[in-house]
């Protein structure tokens, strides 16, 4: 598994976006919390410049459009794996121009870009996971089975499975990969639940690490060269218990990252960039 | 006896230029067994003049056999016959031995010397020593030769008992005989010699499209199985890892199609189009473990065509890498001094979507893989190409409970469930509990998971029975090969291999993987042809194993010459149209009749597979010793029983049985004079009598099929006929079994409804051999599992037997013989002769508490057994006797083993449990439909289930070491045992799940018939509990049909 999933985890490039004003306010949440934004940019700059300065990554930071509140959110605006970059059409109406900034940044990168351009389909990134072996996508309120099956199209090498998710507003915000065929999971029942359909569709095996916390099972994994096994994840501050399960990964370079004004309007850590590998692509 | 046995071999030559003497076809039943065995001389001469006017069109080889053969009345000659067989066994055959026969050739070769020793019985051992080795090729020898040596094969390990019942037979037969020879009779006897002698005779030109755009022609006989086309093949492709592929074939609906190697070419292709196409058959998930570089190109080659065509999907970069690595294969490094023009590269095809910017980026590719050799760049496309995850994965059409169109994708580990390009549901091997088919459904069983405590099935709808066929037996093929690693001999893995005969015959994967590991050659030099398709031949080495491939033949050998002996019988059948038209009309008025009144399902749980594989054995050798016993007869039929009786779990059915075959017994008497009236008849008592369900056994498929043919009607007319019937029927219980009985005439006409398209099939088979359910038997390497076939083959026969019981007394019969497809059997068959067969096959099956499925092998046997039979035939009676004899032994050689995993559903249409596949995956759907295609039916299902008993359900999935199913019928009761063992960590559970199917009109008491059948079950188990009794009750709302 590990071997066939060599390369999982190396990323080059990554594109960012501003914090607009709009968000404290106008930004889509599920929750009723008040959203300071000047403490959310705050810990926005600290995400970047661990992308960027820790890490090495080439960042792409998009200016924030006003217009769109949630347009930090970038993950949901396309998915991209390998050199193929899709342009999702968000399941939330107010957030479809949000892919045009992100189309033009990925087309600057060179990126075979595809568009979702059926009217039925909707997608978000945050409901993409990849393994590195296939995706598992989340039918959600913002996700429908033809946005799936534009993925599938868009990645044939990839098996494309669905998993319903009912409880939360994407799949990864329960889950995220954790490394090479690991998958972090939160504990709570529907996230259990989803994982076993997971396990079930999969032809591979993969490894667990549940953290108490459904939104800290969210984080961002990476090889890097020269500095392995990373992974940014939520702080002890935030998730106490969920850290002290992130702290006994060994062989690891772990970052906490400062997310708690952002998950107010339902933003985790994978939300807020898209990761890019420019080297390994063909 | 001798005069029987000229008369056969008169008969056999008349029969070849024309089916004039009818007597003589059933002296030459009695003779094929009989005469061969005691009266080698008369024989002898007749084999000679045979041989003589054969011998013209056949191969040397075969002359040379031929000529032994007749000049063999001699014990001289026959030592020398028999010397040079075990000389060609050897040297072809070894591999029949090897791989599971190991155990029956040192009793063939006992029996060869046993032979020897008897001079009569001489003549019969040469047949059967030429026939044993004979593979495909010598199949049509032995064909030719003899039912007789037919029978030995099959029965292999049962050939000293072979003889022995065969004496029976010949002694019953010249009881019967007296009054036997009529016309009937005759013509079933001439037929299968003209068979014979035409299939040896024709010659037929294969047209095989290799996987590099080549075509390939050889010249094969007409009746050759797909096996020896194939071994042609991968001989000329000098291809020892020959297992992950196979032959293709497109049916009349231009549907692709596996060649099952085990049954005749000719039966499978319906048209006279002998197309084929070589292909991958099984993508083994890890290429860079195939031994020999020529194996990993010649996937290389299937896996660039899957690209190439779209089957296998993959993204614009793959393409290209695919591409580029295709290229360094076939052309070498890139040539920066000469750099392929585009135009060059727009003739590779490479992608369905091809265009210049994916040229130009293969060609860019192309030259990172300077220096890479043509094995390297094949492995790495290899690599790249089984990442992809569509690959290996063979799709299907279907739909889900609700109708919507899914996708179901058989691969290495499990079956997959797509919607559009999205997976929405998956179940792995280890989960998927039973596989199984009916008319257009597919099921599987799923084991239940941590949180469920009962076993779900999921059903699909497909297109039509042959796609729910088709679909099935790639999973079956699919799950033997990839899952079944380590075949254990006392537990025969085939889990799935339900109902329907049909078993991957190949080897597993894990045995192609220590085969390859033992190939010890160069590497033999292969040209790699163009992407273009250039035409080119890969002669690469002359040397292709001349060992494997003999090997497998030799295993084919068995079902081969069984085939023969099917084939012989459909000849015979002249009358066989005119059968299946009568038949026809009876089937109609069946359908409407059914009634069911009650279900009644026992589950034990405490009984250990050993238990019941004692249990088995002991069966066996109550079979055995049966055998063995003096001549068969009427009497003998009582013995039997009455064994059966004395084991445990038998014993109910087999009294039931006793009782109910001494009617059928008289029925079929009474029917024999007239087959219309007996169709008649027969579809009145079908009515009558309530359907039996036999519960879940999916497997109706095959049955449908088989039915096709005309078979009742033919087999009424003539009493002789009937032993051949018997056997027709066998095959067609085989099929039949699915359908059950009364229900099973309906199910049949729907079958054959549905089958029609199928049918085409079934026609061919009727010219040629009996469609028979011969491609169950898997010649396997293993020896074991050869066994495990027979027996299975064996069980199924019972089974036929069975069902053909109940067809006896009502239209089932006339259900049964349309399934199974040889009509020209069944017609001969006469009702008769089916149901002493069939009552003995199901006190055979009750004792063996084998499954149904296995019939069809039994059906292969009884087709070889049968020219003895048909002798029988005209003993009528006496035949039965003989006919059960003969069953015991194919069983016998197959037998202990109780691994048999059948399940038999009937075609009837009963309440099905149906599940949905939902949509998404996760979730299960269990919905229970009920599908009575004519009948209207009210259901009521009453539950009893004791408290501490957790029935199906145990939250654990354990490992599915073995299942099988039982199914035997009497009078008004069908019962199916499953008795499936898991073992869950390190725990072994053996669970018996009964299903007695009470079938009856108003006037049986059903409670009573209920608790009487609750009674025996306990006193079948006394160590077993009864957990759960389910009573389930139909009445039909419809008005029967009236003839």
């Amino acid at each position: 598994m590990a071997a066939l999933m060599a390369g999982f985890g190396l990323y080059t490039h990554a594109i960012v976006r501003g914090i607009p004003a709009s968000l404290a306010k106008e930004a889509l949440r599920t929750s009723e919390a008040e959203v300071d934004v000047d403490k959310a940019r705050g810990e926005h700059d600290a995400y970047v410049e661990v992308l960027k300065t820790r890490l090495g990554l080439d960042v792409v930071e998009l200016p924030a459009d006003e217009s769109f509140p949630d347009c930090v959110f970038v993950e949901d605006a396309a998915v991209v794996c390998g050199d193929t970059a899709l342009i999702t059409r968000p399941g939330a109406e107010s957030r479809r121009g949000e892919t045009e900034a992100m189309k033009r940044a990925l087309k600057a990168l060179n990126l075979n870009v595809v568009e979702m351009t059926d009217e039925n389909a909707t997608l978000d990134g945050g409901d993409v996971l990849f393994t590195g072996r296939e995706f598992f996508v989340g039918l959600s309120s913002r996700t429908n089975q033809r946005g799936a099956e534009i993925l599938a199209d868009a990645f044939k090498d990839y098996a494309v499975s669905t998993v319903p998710v009912l409880a939360s507003l994407h799949l990864k915000s329960f889950c995220s990969m954790g490394g090479p065929g690991l998958i972090v999971i939160g504990s709570s029942e529907p996230a259990q639940k989803a994982l076993k359909i997971m396990q079930q569709m999969s032809d591979h095996c993969y490894d667990k690490l549940t953290v108490p916390d459904d939104i800290a099972a969210n984080c961002i994994y990476m090889n890097l060269p020269n500095k392995g096994h990373v992974l940014l994840h939520c702080t002890a501050e935030e998730f106490p218990e969920s850290f002290k399960v992130f702290e006994k990964l060994k062989d690891y370079t772990l970052i906490p990252v400062s997310n708690m004004e952002k998950v107010k309007v339902d933003g985790a850590l994978t939300c807020c960039s898209i990761l890019i590998n420019k080297k390994g692509s063909i | 006896m001798t005069t029987e046995v000229g008369s056969e071999t008169e008969v056999k030559e008349k029969a070849e230029e024309s089916a004039d003497q009818p007597d003589q076809s059933e002296k030459a039943t009695e003779e094929t067994r009989e005469v061969a065995s005691a009266e080698g001389e008369e024989k002898g001469k007749e084999k000679e003049k045979e041989g003589k006017g054969i011998s013209k069109f056949l191969p040397t080889w075969l002359k040379k056999q031929k000529s032994l053969s007749q000049t063999s009345p001699t014990k001289d000659t026959a030592l020398k016959e028999e010397a040079i067989s075990v000389e060609k066994q050897e040297e072809e055959g070894p591999a029949p031995e090897v791989n599971g026969l190991a155990d029956e050739v040192p009793e063939k070769e006992a029996v060869k010397s046993e032979q020897l020793k008897e001079k009569e019985e001489k003549p019969h051992s040469k047949a059967s020593t030429d026939t044993e080795p004979a593979k495909e090729e010598k199949v049509d020898e032995s064909v030719e030769k003899s039912p007789e040596e037919t029978k030995e094969t099959t029965e292999g390990q049962g050939v000293e008992e072979e003889k022995k019942e065969q004496e029976g037979e010949v002694q019953g037969e010249g009881e019967g005989g007296g009054g036997g020879g009529e016309e009937g009779q005759t013509s079933i006897f001439q037929s299968p010699l003209r068979l014979v002698r035409k299939t040896k005779m024709k010659l037929v030109v294969c047209h095989v499209t290799l996987l590099d755009g080549t075509d390939f022609s050889c010249e094969v006989e007409k009746r050759a199985k797909g096996q020896f086309l194939f071994f042609k093949v991968c001989e000329h492709l000098n291809l020892l890892e020959k297992d992950y592929f196979g032959l293709t074939y497109k049916d009349n609906h231009e549907q692709t199609s596996w060649l099952d190697p085990m049954k005749e070419i000719k039966r499978q292709i319906r048209s006279n189009n002998w197309q084929f196409a070589f292909n991958v058959k099984f993508y083994p998930p890890d290429p860079s473990l195939l031994t020999e570089d020529i194996t990993r190109y010649l996937l290389c080659l299937q896996l660039r065509e899957d690209v190439a065509s779209g089957r296998l999907p993959c993204s614009f970069v793959t393409h290209a890498l695919l591409g580029s690595y295709t290229l360094q294969a076939e052309f070498g490094d890139y040539e920066p001094d000469q750099p392929r023009p585009v135009d060059f590269m727009s003739q590779l095809n490479f992608a369905p979507s091809q265009n210049k910017e994916m040229e130009e980026k293969i060609l860019e590719l192309h030259k990172s893989h300077r220096g890479m050799t043509p094995a390297q760049a094949d492995a790495q496309f290899l690599e790249n190409a089984k990442k992809l995850s569509m690959y290996g994965v063979d799709l299907h059409h279907a739909k889900d409970s609700e109708g919507v169109d899914i996708m179901l994708g058989v691969c290495a580990n499990g079956l997959l469930v797509y919607k559009d390009r999205l997976r929405i549901n998956r179940f792995a091997w280890p989960k998927i509990l039973k596989i199984s088919y009916k008319r257009n459904n597919f099921y599987i069983k799923i084991r239940p998971g941590e949180t469920e405590q009962f076993e779900s099935t999921v059903g699909f709808k497909l297109q039509n029975h042959r796609s729910a066929k088709r679909l099935w037996k790639v999973c079956v093929e699919n799950h033997s090969f990839f899952r079944l690693n380590t075949p254990e001999p006392p537990t025969k893995p085939r889990f799935l291999t339900l109902g329907s005969k049909f078993r991957y015959s190949g080897r597993t994967q894990a045995q192609t993987r220590t085969a390859s590991s033992l190939i010890d050659r160069p590497a033999p030099s292969f040209e790699r042809t163009s992407s273009k398709r250039i035409s080119r031949s890969l002669d690469g080495a002359p040397m292709i194993s001349i060992t494997e491939a003999g090997r497998d033949s030799a295993e084919n050998g068995r079902e081969h010459r069984l085939d023969d002996s099917k084939v012989k019988m459909v000849d015979v059948s002249p009358g066989d149209v005119e059968a299946t038209s009568a038949q026809s009309p009876l089937r109609v008025h069946v359908d409407n009749i059914y009634v069911r009144h009650s279900n009644l399902m026992l589950e034990d749980h405490d009984k250990t597979q050993d238990e019941v594989l004692k249990h088995q054995a002991s069966i066996s050798q109550l079979k055995r010793s049966f055998m063995e016993a003096p001549p068969p007869s009427p009497p003998q039929t009582n013995q039997w029983e009455k064994r059966l009786t004395s084991s445990p779990a038998t014993a109910v059915r087999v009294q039931q049985q006793q009782v109910v075959s001494e009617p059928h017994a008289e029925a079929a008497a009474a029917a024999a004079p007239a087959a219309a009236d007996c169709t008649i008849s027969d579809t009145k008592e079908s009515a009558k009598t309530a359907e039996v369900e036999i519960e879940e056994t999916v497997v109706i498929q095959e049955v449908s099929k088989a039915t096709k043919p005309g078979l009742v009607t033919v087999t009424t007319g003539s009493p002789a006929s009937a032993p051949t019937d018997q056997e027709t029927r066998e095959q067609e219980v085989t099929v039949q079994e699915e359908v059950a009985v009364p229900k099973d005439a309906k199910a049949a006409k729907q079958e054959s409804v549905s089958s029609e398209s199928e049918s085409e099939e079934e026609a061919e088979y009727h010219p040629n051999v009996s469609v028979s359910l011969s491609h169950t038997q898997i010649p396997e390497e293993k020896e074991e599992e050869e066994e495990e076939e027979e027996e299975e083959e064996v069980e199924d026969k019972e089974n036929e037997d069975e069902t053909a019981e109940p067809n006896m007394l009502a239209p089932d019969v006339s259900s049964h013989q349309a399934e199974t497809s040889h009509p020209a059997e069944d017609i001969s068959g006469g009702v008769v002769e089916s149901q002493k067969e069939d009552m003995k096959k199901n006190a055979e099956n009750e004792k063996e508490g084998r499954e149904t499925e296995d019939s069809t092998d039994d059906l292969m046997m009884t087709p070889e057994e049968t020219p003895n039979g048909v002798a029988l035939s005209e003993e009528a009676v006496t035949g039965l006797a003989a006919h059960v004899g003969e069953e015991p032994e194919p069983r016998m050689n197959g037998e202990p083993r109780p691994q048999v995993i059948c399940c038999s559903e009937p075609p009837v249409v009963k309440t099905e449990m149906v599940t949905i596949s939902d949509t998404f995956a996760a979730q299960k759907t269990e919905i229970a439909t009920k599908e009575v295609p004519i009948v209207h039916t009210e259901t009521k299902t009453i539950t009893y289930e004791a408290a501490q008993l957790d029935g199906t359900g145990d939250g654990e999935p354990g490992v599915l070491m073995t299942a099988q199913t039982i199914t035997s019928e009497s009078l008004c009761t069908t019962t199916t045992t499953h008795i499936t063992k898991t073992l869950k960590g390190g725990l072994s559970e053996t669970r018996i799940e009964k299903r007695i199917v009470i079938t009856g009109d108003c006037d049986i008491d059903h409670d009573k018939a209920l608790a009487q059948a609750i009674k025996e079950a306990k006193e079948q188990h006394p160590d077993m509990s009864v957990t759960r009794v389910v009573v389930h009750k139909e009445t039909e709302l419809a008005e029967e049909e009236e003839d």
